[in-house]
């Protein structure tokens, strides 16, 4: 199997976890994780064909999207915890009202 | 089979696993302590190929900030919350199955794909002889895209800056 092949493959299953992992889980903090599982998937993608064509450039832009990744926690995790301590729960079934 | 690519796959199977993991765990440090042993599967990868900054990267930048920020919300919060007893909500089947399409779409758009020969690869093929070590990799990444480097950090103050005024606006709330 070629290298490329296994990789993306990965990177496809990866990606396919993490969304599984964002529908199903109930725990807000979970689905964070899980949309992290998503991003490190799109990730290795980047990475791979970044490598398989030999371009420096491709590298260079995984740089700002981890800072973009870690902006995105950085931000996220306030607000959850916001919500959580004025519902008093991480479940997001209880924060329905958030639909709008 | 080579002493690389057996680690290859190991890596690949280990990742995969802490991804499985993940799903089934309960509790969140313990999805939390999965997701980290993903990710450093995965730099273990990126170093497998070669592109060692980006391995150094994943594990200062993930494993190292957000995750150990993830890990410290985590035992921060103390809501005495059910809410991990149950694990899964009510919409696992559908969930489920859309989450398979997706898969499977995935699967076919890169099984309709082929693999390029060596010469049409060439034509796309940055400058023959690029390397992803430290030092190609640096200069290539301070000289060229100094700017963009820079401008990551006006994100991270934004960032900040976007952080604080959410946390103050809760708590003027909460009065």
């Amino acid at each position: 199997m070629d290298r490329t092949q296994l990789l993306l493959g990965l990177a496809f299953a990866l990606f396919s976890l993490g969304f599984v992992g964002v529908m199903i889980r109930r725990n807000a903090l979970v689905m964070l994780m899980f949309m992290e599982l998503m991003l490190n998937g799109v990730i290795l993608s980047l990475v791979t064909f970044a490598e398989r064509s030999a371009t420096l450039s491709g590298a260079v832009l995984v740089f700002p999207v981890f800072v973009v990744a870690a902006a995105e926690i950085a931000i996220a995790i306030p607000i959850v915890l916001l919500v959580a301590r004025r519902r008093r729960t991480l479940d997001v079934g209880a924060w329905s009202e958030l639909k709008g | 089979m080579s002493g690389p690519e057996l680690l290859l796959w190991f890596f690949a199977a280990a990742s995969i696993a802490g991804g499985l993991l993940m799903l089934v765990a309960r509790h969140p440090m313990r999805v939390a302590l999965a997701l980290i042993s993903t990710m450093i599967s995965l730099a273990g990868i990126y170093a497998l190929l070669g592109v060692h900054v980006i391995a150094v990267f994943q594990v200062l930048i993930y494993v190292g900030a957000v995750m150990v920020f993830m890990v410290y919300v985590i035992m921060l919060l103390d809501l005495r919350d059910p809410s991990f007893l149950e694990r899964f909500g009510r919409h696992i089947v559908p969930a489920v199955v859309l989450a398979a399409a997706l898969a499977a779409a995935l699967a076919a758009a890169a099984g309709s794909g082929r693999i390029m020969t060596a010469e049409e690869l060439a034509m796309y093929h940055g400058p023959a002889g690029t390397s992803f070590a430290v030092q190609p990799f640096s200069a290539e990444f301070l000289q060229r895209y100094w700017l963009h480097f820079e401008l990551t950090s006006v994100l991270l103050l934004a960032a900040v800056v976007a952080a604080i005024a959410v946390v103050r606006t809760g708590r003027r709330r909460d009065g």
